[in-house]
């Protein structure tokens, strides 16, 4: 008989990385459709090429740096495939393979993998491309085949505003699966239903872009439903390598991502604001766990406790040298215990040879009570 | 419904929680560790060759933290000895092996004789015993909290006077998965339950008593309700239905779950918060040792998992799992893991030699690992910060424990942590959270001690 001996608990959850992966995928797979039947083929080669490049990638730095060859997670492939979905489908065949590597190597791999980026590797290759192609990357298709503007830019330049029905089915010109509010929110829904992600972050952060849309006197509809900030939301934002991880911190998080948005969006030169409010909070990460560290259960404060006891101690034994064998109630110390202290008094000084101060009499003692 | 914050649903596969309890065979030998409990450790009042008997004081300790020992069997003492034990890897025990085929008696057809220790004798009017009697009672009878921590129940029935205790909670929860030991005491000694309580009560005079039990266990909730009734208790104490979540039989989720009080951390006790929590069957063998005279010599233990035929047995203190087992028909295809307790807290044994102690509340075989899933890095998902039921940072302590920065364990509590292994249990990259955790804990206890 050979038996296992390991430390508890003896049964896990059946959940693992790589099911919440491939959940996400699945998530995203509606929002995959909506944007294939809208932009045809074009799309569909954007997708292919972002993941497939995404994946290679992954795998050549493995190869090469001889860590354990991770693809099988599907990290890379979510990674393609959300930088795909964030790219516009007129982009040239190289944009998403550019793109794709830049995410893999300088977004996951450079920092150590999957779990120690900082920044949302699919946004660092968008973030990428935006800043060395910005004309490529802001070129529209619409659904009638003719190029022009996004919702959220033809509001910028002309103040026009698209209707709630283009914006909800994803008729609109704009990025392969940001377009269709219905698609993200059913893959949403199911994410929310197998418990992968967290109310809070997209609850924040959505309802943050409509408070402030109306405080500007915006169309707060239109405000949640254009542009990248549902698939922002709850795709992007709700990373856990790049979001908070307490509860209280991903409600700052989201807010954050909100209020960058629409700032961005409102008073910036760029008509979309969610790739950089989402990379600016991940940066800001480290920094809401730290001031949203949690408290313990039954949490009480042992510094002041510790720090008020010292105190009166010691001001208790600055007394005794000058009252002698008196204490503080009057009573008279016992014998042994004013015979200790003269010893130690007296050591201190066969020691020292030297008129001792005060301090040097407390220090043994704090030893002692420590 | 009664809950607590955090906490996991995991699979209970309470197999055993129809079967009647079974008395387990006598045992042909027992093995009594001297430590079976939480504090000092007993001194032998045997020696070798020396002729016990059933419920003779065989171990001892001056120290008031501490639980006596006595014989479960009767017999001779073999021999006192290092022997394996569940807990501790190993301990001074005092073996002790019946007599058996010396006698031919009809009375015991077994051919195992019992002969019982004179001290244990039925009591009669109880009623008039004072609450020093009372403890000192307990005290001699070896009692421990059997949910199994086995903190002996004297101690935490004699409060120090600062601490006014107005609240007694019994715990009949039985978070863990696969054990049913306590659910079946309760259904099948409902009644002494409820007596052994009415001790409780009367030692610590508190003003509220509950009787907590998760909503898994609807029969047992009724039972205790329709008992209560009968014995004309059931204002001075009620029946609590809690959420089935674990680890809701924990002391202090327990205790925040009903009366919503927090017992404060950094070492803090119950009592702390005016709350004594005792197990049901600990009430259960306060009732055998107050009314039966009888000391704690036996527990319910649910065996169950990879065996033939789980059980739950009436087992003698000091028997062997491997004659428990082979009691169960013996081990159901190859084994992996021997476990003493439940699965999210037991301990697993490198051996099925170990004995029973008081603390003891089942053994869970699993076959040959059950689920090997790779380790890899920390995806940050939170799970563990979200489900831990003492709203701690697992990942963080995790990640400074590796390093051995202790000092920013200790910033994010890792003393705290009491090991429920919710944690570990969620975490997606499968890392062992609670074993990096103690590691911290006992680097942080050994700073202490320095």
């Amino acid at each position: 008989m050979k038996l296992t001996v390991s430390i508890n608990p003896h049964i896990k959850d059946k959940d693992n990385v790589n099911k919440i992966i491939w959940y996400v995928i699945l998530a995203l797979l509606p929002a995959v459709g909506v944007g294939v039947y809208f932009f045809g083929m074009d799309a569909l080669l954007v997708i292919l090429l972002s993941v497939s490049s995404a994946v290679v990638t992954e795998l050549i730095i493995q190869r090469f740096t001889g860590e354990q060859i991770t693809i099988k997670d599907g990290s890379a492939v979510l990674t393609g495939l959300l930088l795909a979905l964030v790219l516009s489908p007129l982009v040239p065949w190289w944009i998403p393979v550019l793109g794709a590597i830049f995410a893999i190597a300088i977004g996951k791999m450079v920092f150590g993998g999957l779990g120690h980026n900082i920044f949302n590797p699919a946004l660092v290759g968008r973030a990428f491309l935006v800043v060395s192609w910005p004309a490529l990357m802001t070129k529209w298709l619409l659904v009638d085949g003719t190029t022009g503007a996004t919702p959220l830019g033809m509001l910028k330049l002309e103040g026009v505003k698209a209707g709630y029905n283009a914006l909800f089915f994803g008729s609109i010109g704009g990025c392969i699966g940001e377009t269709s509010a219905i698609a993200l929110l059913l893959g949403a829904g199911f994410l929310f239903y197998k418990k992968v992600i967290d109310w809070r972050i997209p609850a924040t952060y959505v309802g943050t872009v409509f408070v402030f849309a109306l405080i500007f006197r915006q169309d707060p509809i239109f405000h949640v439903l254009a542009g990248g900030l549902l698939i922002g939301a709850f795709f992007m934002a709700t990373d856990y390598v790049t979001s908070p991880i307490t509860q209280n911190g991903r409600l700052i998080f989201g807010f954050g991502c909100g209020f960058l948005t629409i700032i961005l969006r409102l008073f910036s030169g760029y008509p979309e604001g969610v790739m950089f409010s989402i990379l600016l909070m991940n940066a800001a990460v480290p920094l809401i766990e730290r001031y949203t560290k949690i408290k313990p259960f039954g949490y009480r404060k042992p510094e002041k406790e510790k720090k008020e006891k010292p105190a009166e101690e010691k001001k208790e034994e600055k007394k005794e040298p000058e009252i002698d064998l008196i204490d503080k109630k009057g009573h008279i110390v016992p014998n042994s215990l004013s015979k200790a202290q003269t010893k130690e008094k007296l050591e201190v000084y066969e020691e020292k040879e030297e008129p001792i101060r005060e301090e040097e009499i407390i220090k043994p003692k704090e030893e002692e009570n420590e | 419904m009664k809950s607590f914050i955090g906490g996991i649903h995991p699979r209970y596969d309470k197999i055993t929680r129809k079967d009647m309890i079974k008395v387990a065979p006598l045992p042909k030998r027992v093995i009594l560790p001297l430590q079976q409990h939480t504090g000092a450790i007993c001194e032998p009042l045997v020696n070798s060759e020396d002729i016990v008997k059933v419920g003779q004081k065989i171990a001892e300790s001056k120290e008031f933290v501490s639980a006596c020992i006595h014989a479960s069997i009767s017999g001779k003492v073999l021999g006192i000895a290092k022997a394996k034990h569940p807990v501790l890897g190993e301990c001074k025990a005092i073996v002790i092996e019946s007599e058996v085929n010396r006698i031919k008696d009809s009375k015991y057809p077994s051919g195992i004789k019992i002969e019982w220790d004179e001290s244990v004798k039925r009591r009669e009017n109880v009623d008039k015993l004072t609450k020093d009697e009372l403890k000192g009672i307990i005290k001699e009878a070896g009692v421990v909290g059997l949910g199994g921590a086995a903190f002996p129940t004297h101690v935490k029935l004699s409060p120090p006077p600062e601490k006014k205790i107005d609240t007694v909670i019994l715990n009949g929860a039985e978070c863990e998965p696969y054990l049913t030991c306590d659910h079946r005491i309760m259904l099948e000694q409902t009644e002494r339950i409820i007596k052994g309580m009415q001790i409780i009560i009367k030692i610590l005079e508190a003003e509220n008593y509950y009787i907590g039990i998760e909503d898994n266990k609807e029969n047992a909730i009724a039972l205790f309700e329709e008992k209560l009734l009968g014995m004309g208790l059931q204002d001075k104490i009620k029946v609590i239905r809690l959420e089935t979540i674990y680890p809701q039989g924990e002391e202090k989720n327990l205790i925040y779950s009903i009366i919503k009080r927090e017992v404060p951390n950094n070492g803090g006790l119950p009592r702390d918060t005016g709350v004594v929590v005792q197990n049901v069957q600990t009430a259960k063998a306060i009732y055998d040792a107050v009314y039966e005279g009888k000391p704690l010599i036996e527990r319910v233990v649910t065996i169950t998992g990879a065996v033939k035929e789980p059980k739950n047995l009436l087992v003698k203190i000091g028997t062997l799992v491997k004659d428990l087992i082979e009691y169960c028909g013996g081990y159901e295809g190859s084994i992996g893991k021997i476990i003493s307790g439940g699965p999210m807290t037991g301990i697993a044994q490198y051996s099925d030699d170990i004995p029973i102690i008081k603390g003891s509340s089942g053994v869970l075989v699993q076959k040959e690992e059950v689920i090997k899933e790779e380790e890899r890095d920390c995806i940050r998902c939170a799970r563990c910060v979200d489900k831990c039921p003492m709203n701690l940072m697992p990942t963080i302590i995790f990640q400074y424990a590796q390093k051995d920065e202790f000092d920013k364990c200790e910033e994010y509590f890792a003393s705290d942590c009491y090991e429920c292994g919710c944690c570990s249990y969620v975490c997606p990259s499968k890392i062992p959270l609670v074993h990096w955790i103690k590691y911290a804990k006992e680097e942080l206890m050994k700073r202490k001690k320095k």
